[in-house]
């Protein structure tokens, strides 16, 4: 193998390392792509919404084959106290179209899939394989990789670093800054087991029809984050993520927020009966566009997560992986056909390609998000939940008081915990950072 | 009323495959005489409960249950708490469904 140079390296397959394998491979390109698990998938954990566009963009028929659990007809936010939840719910049956939008995925299914796609184009994958080490040549352009397989460096045009949020390889070299706690989520989630009829009567679902939930409020303990319940065929996945830094602070046991999540009157009578058969962590990257480091330089370029490309407002990672994994790709092909050499200079087609795209425009419109979030998760996480639920009850409850005294109970219950001030201003800060 | 049953840790991570590569931990603890405070979180913060406080009050670290998740890596690598690196290929977490 030493002998022999690629035109391209591609460093983990996960959904962006895929997206970017396979655009390569399928345009004749030369492609080695590394992947440490002993099959892709078997690191990689994700909610998880497959969103149909992107991937459609890479393999336009991926519907004919891919591992697809259900389809998204129905989605619930909740905002949730420690006894209630209060929530918004939009289902339609327009989502029950020919070419559905949005899917649940298992990922070490799916990933196994997508990568079996890579070599039916033509691209070599190793697997059980973790680059150690980026090669460069004495005037620091990167040319290759080490490896943990005994064997020399190897070499190649371009490597494409797809090894997720918590890459190793572009850390170490310098290329980027390792994560900060501020900017990453750890999520903790179990697969919980039930019949498919089960599902489907709970969650009123017909056939491959699914639901998911987004919920935040006092689950988190007024750390910044959110719970997640998604509806597989013959599964649920059930999971929090919140910051680390956060938990880091407070040193709240990630596990203990899970049972706590799994336990609440609203979401317990969900997975009665169910049978948890895995327990799974990962981190989430949540800095946004802010913390999106340099993209490309001599001889490499960065996809997907370990770029911190991931919209967390809109929970959206994977889709973004893809569209940058494939842009890489393509910009790289671009390059190969004009004759160019990957410099510095010639790889910043990547970056102007994804500027143009609705990666980059995403992670800009919500460039204030995090901080807000994150300077304020009292606010949000804890106070407001606590007043929504005070409020929805009072609305709801009958009992002989006039409404007019309810209501004025409610707007006392807001101003006493924010202030008129601070109500004013948490609405102006929130609609600045949306906008 | 029935107590609250907390779930154990253990029984958790006993749901999980893993190919553990004995006798080459991939994550270190650098000898201490008292642990930092982002060290000491990790005793409750790491998802699969590996950091524990010993006797004498140092953080000892036990990675077999260990999902890579890198927690511990963005609290305590910068500053030498800890030796983060990823376990060989093939060994580890093996997420059946991830
Ligand atoms: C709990 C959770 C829920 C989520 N839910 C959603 C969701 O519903 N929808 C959504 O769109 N996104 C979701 N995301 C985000 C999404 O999972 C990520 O954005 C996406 O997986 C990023 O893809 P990636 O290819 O960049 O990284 P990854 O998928 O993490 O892939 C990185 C790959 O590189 C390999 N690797 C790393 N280092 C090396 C090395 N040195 N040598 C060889 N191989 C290496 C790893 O083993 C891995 O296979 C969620 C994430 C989490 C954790
Ligand atoms: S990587 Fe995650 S699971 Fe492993 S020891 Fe560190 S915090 Fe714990």
């Amino acid at each position: 193998m030493s002998e022999e140079k690629f035109d391209a390296i591609v460093v983990g397959a996960g959904m962006s390392g895929n997206a970017a394998a396979y655009t390569m491979a399928s345009h004749g390109l030369r492609v080695l792509q590394l992947e440490r698990g002993e099959y892709p998938g078997s690191k990689n954990v994700q909610g998880a919404i497959l969103y149909a566009n992107m991937l459609e963009t890479i393999i336009p028929d991926f519907r004919d084959d891919a591992p697809l659990e259900r389809h998204l007809v129905e989605q619930r936010f909740w905002i949730m106290d420690d006894t209630s939840h209060t929530g918004m719910h939009y289902r339609s049956d327009d989502f029950n179209e020919r070419r559905p939008n949005r899917y649940t995925i298992i990922r070490a299914q799916f990933d196994k899939w997508f990568s079996c796609k890579v070599r039916e184009a033509g691209g070599t994958v190793l697997c059980e394989t973790t680059a150690t080490k980026l090669a460069r040549d004495s005037s620091g352009k990167v040319i290759g990789v080490h490896t943990d397989r005994a064997g020399d460096v190897i070499l190649a045009d371009v490597v494409v670093l797809a090894e997720g949020v918590n890459g190793l390889l572009g850390t170490r070299a310098g290329l980027r800054e390792m994560p900060k706690p501020e900017n990453v989520a750890l999520a903790v989630k179990e697969m919980h087991f039930l019949p498919e009829e089960v599902i489907a009567e709970r969650f009123g679902l017909t056939e491959d029809e699914g639901c998911v939930i987004e919920a935040g409020g006092t689950i988190s303990r007024g750390i910044t984050g959110l719970g997640f319940l998604y509806t597989n065929r013959e599964s649920i996945s059930l999971g929090i993520g919140c910051l680390v830094s956060g938990l880091a602070e407070t040193m709240e046991k990630p596990y203990a927020l899970l049972d706590a999540f799994k336990r609440h009157p609203s979401i317990r009578p969900l997975l009665a009966g169910s049978e948890v058969k895995e327990y799974a962590a990962h981190l989430i990257p949540e800095g946004g566009f802010k913390a999106i480091p340099q993209l490309f330089g001599d001889g490499w370029v960065v996809v997907g997560d370990a770029a911190q490309l991931n919209n967390a407002v809109h929970r959206e990672g994977s889709n973004l992986a893809m569209a940058s994994g494939r842009i890489a790709g393509e910009s790289i092909f671009r390059i190969k056909c004009r004759g160019g050499s990957m410099t510095k200079q010639n790889l910043s087609l990547y970056k102007s390609m994804l500027d143009k795209s609705f990666v980059m425009k995403d992670l800009m419109k919500h460039k204030d998000m995090p901080a807000l979030l994150h300077t304020n998760c009292q606010s949000f996480f804890t106070t407001y939940p606590k007043l929504i639920s005070q409020a929805a009850q009072n609305f709801v409850r009958v009992d002989g008081t006039p409404k007019i005294e309810r209501e004025k109970a409610t707007t006392a219950a807001f101003i006493k915990a924010r202030s008129r001030w601070g109500l004013v201003s948490d609405a102006i800060r929130l609609a600045f950072a949306w906008r | 009323m029935t107590a609250t049953i907390v779930e154990r840790i253990e029984d958790k991570l006993y749901q999980n495959r893993y190919l553990v590569d004995t006798g080459r931990p991939h994550i270190k603890v650098r000898a201490h005489l008292s642990p930092s405070p982002n060290l000491l979180a990790l005793t409750k913060i790491c998802p699969a409960k590996c950091y524990e406080l010993n006797d004498t009050g140092q953080v000892e670290i036990v990675a077999d249950g260990c999902m890579e998740c890198g927690t511990c890596r963005v609290l305590c690598e910068a500053n030498g708490d800890i030796e983060w690196n990823y376990p060989r290929g093939g060994f580890g977490i093996l997420f059946k469904f991830g």
